[in-house]
This record gives C-alpha cells, sequence and structure tokens, in this order.
C-alpha cells in the first residue's frame, strides 16, 4: 500500500521584535498552531492520528520526554509518535517520516509541531552542555556553540578554495533583502556588505551579521493524504516528492570532511526518490543558521561543485530578481531564528508553492527543494515539494 | 591566565572508563588513544569499540604530541565564564601525527598568527586530579 502524501495545512506563530506578539507557552504555542495548521488543512485534531516534535526547552523537566507533553498538551491518542530530534533539520527529516508512516498506512493525519520562547525567556544555553560522555572532549576547549563549529569549517572552505569573508557577506545581504519584502521578517532595515564585514568578529571568521537571529518561534505542520481532503484543501495541498536524512557527526571533532555537508547524501536521495535534478526547482529554502552554512550546503546539494559556493552565490544571484531565488522569506538571518528553524523553510515552501507569498511570490513556483542542517554541520533532511 | 578560587573553571571532563585513561595518561604529559588491533587505526576520542572497524580489540598507545593545524577558529567572546581569562583564545581542530584529528587550543600570545596547516605540539594544563587538558603550541 502506498499512497500520495501532501503537506495540506501549516500555521506559524507570530512574532513581534523577534518574541511571540502574545504571551503563551512552548507547550501552548504548539497547540495553538496544531489546532490552526489543522484547520488549514480542512480537518480538525480528532482526524489527527500522527504526532512529530523536536525542541530545546523543557529539558531536565517537561521537554525530556517531549513528545509525551506534547500529546499531553494536545489531547490526543496518536497511533504514530516520532520525536526524532537531530537539531535544526528535525521538522524537514519529520516529513520523511511522517510521509513514510501515512504511505504505509501507519496513519493517516500528522501534525509536526515546534516551539520556542528562547529570545523572550532566554532559554537557551548551548554553551552549558555537560562535559561529560562525547562532550567531556568539546566542552572544556571553549569552542563557542554553535558558531565555533561553522567557524571551523568556514576556515577550512577559505583555505581549501580562496573563499572570502566578501562572498560570505552577499549570502546575509540577499537575505536582507528579501526580508525586506515580507512584512513578518524581523529585521528590515538596510544592510550592506560592509555592514556584515564590520560587524564584531565572533568567531573567526564569522561576525555576527553572519549568524542567525536569535528569536522566539513555533508552529505546525500538517502531513497527510489527498484522500482524507476537501476540494479546497486538495487545491492548495503541496506534494512530498521526495526524501532524504543523513547524519554524519555531533561534536565537530568527528566530522569527517569540514567542507562537506551531510546533505551530499540526503540532498541526491530526496532528488532522486522525486526524480527531478537541479534545474526543475524553481526555488530552494536552505537552512541558514550562518552564512557559511548556505554555501557548503549549496555545494554538498550539487548546485554548484566544490569550491564554487563563494561564487555562485555572488552577484545579487541569491537576492530578489536573482537567477537562483533562495530563501525567500529573509530566512533564518533576517526572519526569524528560534533556535531549530527547520520547520520555516517549509512554511516558505508551502507558501511559494500556494502562491501566498505576497510581495515575495516568485511568477513560476512549482517544484521546492528545502534543506534543513542541524546540530554543528551534523545532520541533514532534504524535502523536495511540488504542487501538482 | 592564573586563577584564583573564586574564579570560574573551565568545565572539568566528567570521565567514563573508555575515557579515563586518555585523561589521567595526560595528567602525567603524555598523550595516548587507543589504537585498533583489528584495523591499525588510532582513534578520537576514545571508545571502547573501534569506530573505524567496530573490532572490541583496542590498545592504548602513547603519542607523538606532534601534529598540523586543519582548522582554528578564535573565540572573541568566552564560552561560560570559566574562559573570560583566555579570551581571546585558539580552539582548533589538530590532525595528530599518527592519523586521528582532536579538538583543542592552540596557546599562543598571538592568536592572528594561527594558519592552517601549521605544525604543533601538545602541552598539558592541570585540571583536576588525574586529568589534564591537552592543549598544543605552535612547534
Ligand atoms: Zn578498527
Amino acid at each position: 500500500m502506498t499512497r500520495e502524501v501532501v503537506i495540506a495545512g501549516i500555521s506559524e506563530a507570530g512574532l513581534d521584535k523577534g518574541v511571540f506578539a502574545e504571551p503563551v507557552s512552548v507547550l501552548d504555542v504548539q497547540a495553538q498552531c496544531a489546532t490552526r495548521a489543522v484547520a488549514d488543512a480542512g480537518l480538525t485534531m480528532a482526524d489527527v492520528d500522527g504526532v512529530l516534535t523536536a525542541g530545546l526547552w523543557g529539558m531536565p523537566g517537561a521537554g525530556t520526554l517531549m513528545p509525551l507533553s506534547v500529546v499531553e498538551h494536545l489531547g490526543i491518542k496518536p497511533r504514530f509518535i516520532d520525536g526524532t530530534n537531530i537539531g535544526g533539520s528535525a521538522f524537514d527529516a519529520h516529513v520523511a517520516h511522517a510521509a513514510m508512516a501515512i504511505e504505509r498506512g501507519y496513519c493517516d493525519v500528522a501534525v509536526i509541531t515546534y516551539a520556542s520562547d528562547q529570545r523572550s525567556a532566554s532559554g537557551r544555553n548551548l554553551a552549558g552542555k555537560p562535559p561529560h560522555l562525547n562532550m567531556q572532549f568539546d566542552s572544556p576547549f571553549g569552542l563557542l556553540t554553535p558558531i565555533g563549529s561553522y567557524a571551523l569549517a568556514a576556515h577550512r572552505h577559505m583555505h581549501e578554495y580562496g573563499t572570502t569573508s566578501e562572498q560570505l557577506a552577499e549570502i546575509a545581504v540577499a537575505a536582507r533583502r528579501w526580508a525586506q519584502l515580507n512584512p513578518a521578517a524581523t529585521k528590515r532595515d538596510e544592510l550592506s556588505v560592509d555592514d556584515v564585514l564590520d560587524s564584531a568578529m565572533i568567531s573567526d571568521p564569522l561576525h555576527k551579521l553572519d549568524a542567525c537571529l536569535v528569536t522566539d518561534g513555533g508552529g505546525a505542520v500538517v502531513v497527510t493524504t489527498p484522500e482524507k481532503l476537501g476540494t479546497d484543501a486538495r487545491k492548495k495541498a503541496v506534494y512530498v516528492r521526495g526524501y532524504g536524512e543523513s547524519v554524519s557527526h555531533w561534536t565537530i571533532n568527528s566530522m569527517p570532511d569540514l567542507t562537506t555537508t551531510p546533505a551530499a547524501h540526503s540532498g541526491p536521495a530526496a532528488m532522486r526518490m522525486a526524480g527531478v535534478s537541479h534545474d526543475d526547482f524553481d526555488v530552494v529554502q536552505i537552512y541558514d543558521s550562518f552564512t557559511i552554512t548556505v554555501l557548503l550546503t549549496l555545494e554538498a546539494l550539487g548546485f554548484c561543485k566544490p569550491g564554487e559556493g563563494g561564487e555562485f552565490v555572488s552577484g545579487g544571484r541569491i537576492a530578489p530578481g536573482g537567477a537562483f531565488p533562495m530563501n525567500t522569506s529573509g530566512g533564518g538571518l533576517s526572519c526569524s531564528h528560534p533556535g531549530m528553524y527547520g520547520m520555516f523553510l517549509l512554511f516558505e515552501a508551502v507558501r511559494q508553492l500556494r502562491g501566498d507569498a505576497g510581495e515575495r511570490q516568485l511568477d513560476k513556483a512549482t517544484t521546492a527543494l528545502v534543506n534543513g542542517t542541524g546540530g554543528g554541520l551534523s545532520s541533514t533532511a532534504t524535502c523536495v515539494l511540488s504542487n501538482r | 591566565m592564573s586563577q584564583d578560587a573564586s574564579t570560574p573553571s573551565r568545565p572539568v571532563p566528567i570521565t567514563d572508563p573508555a575515557t579515563a585513561p586518555f585523561w589521567k595518561a595526560a595528567s602525567q604529559g603524555e598523550l595516548s588513544l587507543p589504537r585498533c588491533e583489528d584495523c591499525r587505526r588510532v582513534h578520537y576520542y576514545p571508545r571502547a569499540v573501534c569506530p573505524h572497524c567496530s573490532s572490541e580489540s583496542l590498545s592504548w598507545e602513547t603519542l607523538s604530541g606532534r601534529g598540523t593545524i586543519y582548522s582554528w577558529t578564535v573565540s572573541r567572546r568566552p564560552a561560560g565564564a570559566g574562559f573570560k581569562p583566555y579570551v581571546p583564545y585558539v580552539v582548533a581542530l589538530i590532525d595528530l601525527d599518527e592519523g586521528a584529528r582532536m579538538l583543542s587550543n592552540v596557546r599562543t600570545d598571538d592568536v592572528d598568527s594561527v594558519a592552517i596547516g601549521q605544525a604543533v605540539r601538545v602541552d598539558f594544563e592541570d585540571m583536576a586530579e588525574d586529568i589534564a587538558l591537552p592543549v598544543f603550541r605552535p612547534a
């Protein structure tokens, strides 16, 4: 039994200056967004029989067994549950896991949830990782988390290929120009390459403005099969055509090659499953925790050759009006970044494929690629989505 | 860089049976890692099972302490209060001559002089009983 799989509903919590517009707990945000995403799909919570969730909240405590707290808060009894937590790419992997469950008939309607109040509650302290198990070989050396791992990769890429800080800055500038077309984006003021280069150096060679924002955020995505949907919901459904995931390490000393992310595996797997190639994508959403994340991912996915990422992103190619529309919401660099951004890549891909992206809507948006990255370039999950 | 009792310390490794010999050797001035008796490769960090071939036949070996910088960064702000006295400090990936790669610090008065490919040599900083931190200095 194999059924078609669609993303049928999305809901994103509103932000005001990077914090939740309405004060609300991380559990209530997920319940609100789940309910709204289900309604967006023309369904009700009673239809939901699958729950997938990940986050960094409530640990130790209510978040330690995160799916249990979320399911309890939703007040449902799912028969498919997934708490895969591989960092910011988790929600893109959840799409894959939900798709496999739905294809097999293991569940019919899955909701993926996420929330983070890291900005309003200052709830994130990744530097506080206890120095035990694998972290005893990481924490004592004072690598800034997570930027330090990305900085090590950036220096290595510069060394091997001559990539420059100016090229990395182009990625932040392009993101800002997209954000200027998105009224929901957190940062919309003018930004130049020089502004990025003049911002404080945090972990050489990465500056403050090479790094994503630190905001709250939350939302939900409904994955189901078209037969569960009414006519209206079916019209705006976005098909999940391919998916792939990969993990190579957690601590950066175990990353085999700092210039090749696991997207070199997850990307081709997803494209092969979907039967598409690079030229088929009208828009891509690439996890941009840092500028270097984007450059490495474009190379790993094969949009350009290893070492050509710097040139690929230069000259406004990834900015509005450029040949390669990417991160059209403004991304984690300028729209929002609640710590685990992978769900927000899905939101923007779905908006573009539905034709709901307002001033930043692309003329042609039929097929999209989403690629999440988690940890310290540790995990990736790739999804190929299309509106037919 | 000296710390008095009121200064928060850097995180002290919480060892386990597979890792304690590494930290103890460091406290005795030696860099030591497990070598696999099947695939003959050295691995970092120390485990009870070889990550290269899954063998459990491992024996500890004292290494030369020499390596080269694979990549590096400078922490311009502290990763927690215990690192404040060190800012700015170099965190680097070191390719050891024997083949494993480890994360460590490169101690130098001139953080801007560090470069990929630079030869480095291990040194040790005492942290607790039977635990010293292997760090590196330009060779
Ligand atoms: Zn072995």
